[in-house]
């Protein structure tokens, strides 16, 4: 609307300024005063942790600095990050697989898919991988054969089982349980007619699955996989009570040696915010991309750019042409 | 008489404690055009996805083509298919929606070529052809690359309808194919059902657009409350019905 309209509106329009206050009138917006004591607040919060970050020398900035690139510590990031993503390729199989048997119409599937989820959600990851860790107290030797048939060979339990196997398999079985009810929850959101749509041309069941339900149930299921796999950065440094040398158990291991522990710690959750805030641009990347309104595709450099940019004229057009 | 490409027999159905279905009995010819009529809950529908056996029946039968849907014959028995056989019969029964179903992260030929392809009856490439063929057909071969949600309801039911015909049915079943559409979009899709019945496709069709049965169905059957009513030429029956509740239905919706 252009101003000169708006000025006629709230002159009254008719000619009439019956009150006599004049062309002039303007609206007053409402004041906020709590907004002002909140945000004075968050400042004095905010500039007593950066003081105290800059003036308390004992978090010896310095020796921060000395090993946040030391071989040491990359070495652990690097055992974190490949841990990572070993555990969840292998928890996202895993989960599309016990998400099939929940859904399935066999009773002792969907029992036995019931069961696993509430045993591994149920119990705490710390207590499940100090167990497996211990496992070899339990079968002390592991056999290759049939159940109640032949056996074909036996290792002891302690020989193949190093920290690292044990991380693998423990991060993924619990991390599975919660994949499952993620894919479940993913399958579950795409409209029973698509199946049946599917059924009425002839398709498998397998094929259905394939082609049809899981890549519109991707949509659903991709966010909150992103936010597992942050989760699962994090849960990587429960390892370290496994003694596998991992970012947490790698700085550990030097400020056991040097006493200097709090910079150390600074070290690992420095490296750990870093990883995560990667992982987070590339969640909300993927996120974008997967959006039910796929009508506006934007890469994400281009999305970091327009940001950047105040009073892009782009979001506002974008909404008047949908 | 030549045998009828569905005979449904005594076929009952029921949702819990629901009784859908009371005891059909239906004879639909090759190339004929049988219209579905009666009040909604009445049946219509489910006794059209009981034809391919998108529901079990709980009793009685139905054949396509003297073939039982979805069961096998054996003594004084029926058992039930494998999921791979019941596929095969359905592959001769084309289904159009109410809710057009399309799969939306496949393009309109994409959509199309789907069945015929994973079920190994074409290669891509003469699935393909066909499909644009097939689009063509229905008045839509310049969509072919377009995504189903960048279609009006029209345009999707008829893509619908044309990825129905790519498994070469010999039998379509229409469950209500106008009824989520805009007033101003039925006709087109109307139009290209109307020229499959001139082709001579056998069709069963639960439509609430009694036009379409005047104009285009050799026979109108009424249902209600799970039961038969009354069938016969479209001029009989919604011109003269001789049942009370015909009267009453045809008084409501004409």
């Amino acid at each position: 609307m252009p101003a000169a309209d708006r000025t006629a509106i709230l002159d009254g329009g008719e000619g009439g300024d019956p009150r006599g206050h004049g062309d002039d009138v303007r609206a007053v917006p409402l004041r906020h005063p709590g907004r002002w004591v909140a945000a004075a607040v968050v400042l004095v919060v905010a500039v007593a942790v950066v003081s105290s970050l800059v003036t308390n020398e004992r978090f010896q900035w310095d020796v921060v600095g000395q090993y946040f690139f030391s071989s040491a510590i990359l070495s652990g990031l690097w055992t974190t990050l490949w841990l990572t993503a070993v555990s969840m390729s292998i928890a996202v199989v895993l989960g599309i697989v016990i998400a099939l048997m929940r859904l399935s119409p066999n009773p002792v599937l969907k029992a036995g898919a019931n069961f696993y989820t509430w045993f591994f959600r149920g119990t705490p990851l710390l207590v499940q991988l100090i167990f497996l860790f211990n496992i070899s107290a339990l079968y002390p030797v592991l056999t290759v054969g049939l159940p109640f048939g032949p056996q074909f060979f036996e290792i002891p339990a302690n020989d193949i089982l190093t920290p690292a196997l044990v991380a693998i398999i423990g991060l993924s079985l619990n991390e599975a349980a919660y994949m499952a009810e993620i894919v479940r929850g993913g399958i579950n959101s795409v409209d029973h007619g698509q199946t049946e749509a599917a059924q009425a041309l002839g398709l498998r069941r397998s094929v259905i699955m394939r082609r049809v339900v899981l890549p519109q149930a991707i949509r659903v299921i991709l966010p909150p996989t992103g936010n597992e796999t942050i989760s699962m950065l994090k849960y990587t440094s429960l390892i370290s009570v496994i003694a596998m040398p991992e970012l947490l158990y790698s700085a550990q291991v030097i400020y056991s040696r040097t006493y200097e522990t709090i910079p150390l710690l600074m070290v690992a959750s420095l490296w750990y915010l870093i990883v995560t805030s990667v992982l987070t641009l590339g969640q909300t990347y993927l996120e974008r991309r997967t959006s039910r309104d796929r009508r506006t595709p934007e890469t994400f450099l281009g999305g970091v750019l327009r940001r950047l940019r105040p009073h892009d004229t782009r979001v506002a057009a974008g909404r008047a042409h949908p | 008489m030549t045998t009828p490409a569905v005979r449904i027999r005594g076929v009952r159905k029921s949702f819990g404690r629901l009784e859908v279905l009371r005891g059909i009995n239906l004879d639909v010819y090759p190339g004929e055009v049988v219209c579905l009529i009666g009040p909604s809950g009445s049946g219509k529908s489910t006794l059209l996805r009981c034809v391919n056996h998108l529901e079990k029946v709980d009793g009685g039968r139905i054949e396509v083509e003297g073939e039982l849907v979805g069961y096998r014959r054996k003594g004084d028995k029926v058992y039930e298919l494998k999921d791979r056989e019941i596929c095969r019969k359905r592959e001769q029964i084309g289904m159009v929606f109410q809710q057009f179903n399309l799969f939306p992260h496949m393009t309109v030929l994409g959509n199309v070529v789907e069945a015929p392809v994973r079920l190994g009856k074409a290669r891509q490439r003469e699935a393909e052809q066909a499909g644009r063929e097939l689009l063509a057909k229905v008045g839509l071969a310049e969509k072919e690359s377009a995504y189903p949600r960048q279609l009006s309801g029209g345009q999707q039911q008829r893509v619908a309808i044309a990825r129905a015909l790519a498994m070469r049915p010999r039998l379509m079943l229409f469950d209500e194919p106008t009824s989520a559409l805009d007033p101003e979009l039925v006709g087109d899709v109307l139009s290209v059902m109307g020229g499959l019945a001139r082709d001579g496709m056998t069709m069963i069709v639960v439509t609430h657009e009694m036009g379409f049965a005047r104009e285009v169905a050799d026979r109108v059957v009424f249902m209600d409350q799970g039961r038969l009513v009354e069938q016969g030429h479209p001029s009989e029956i919604l011109e003269r019905p001789s049942h009370e509740r015909t009267q009453a239905f045809l008084r409501r919706v004409l």
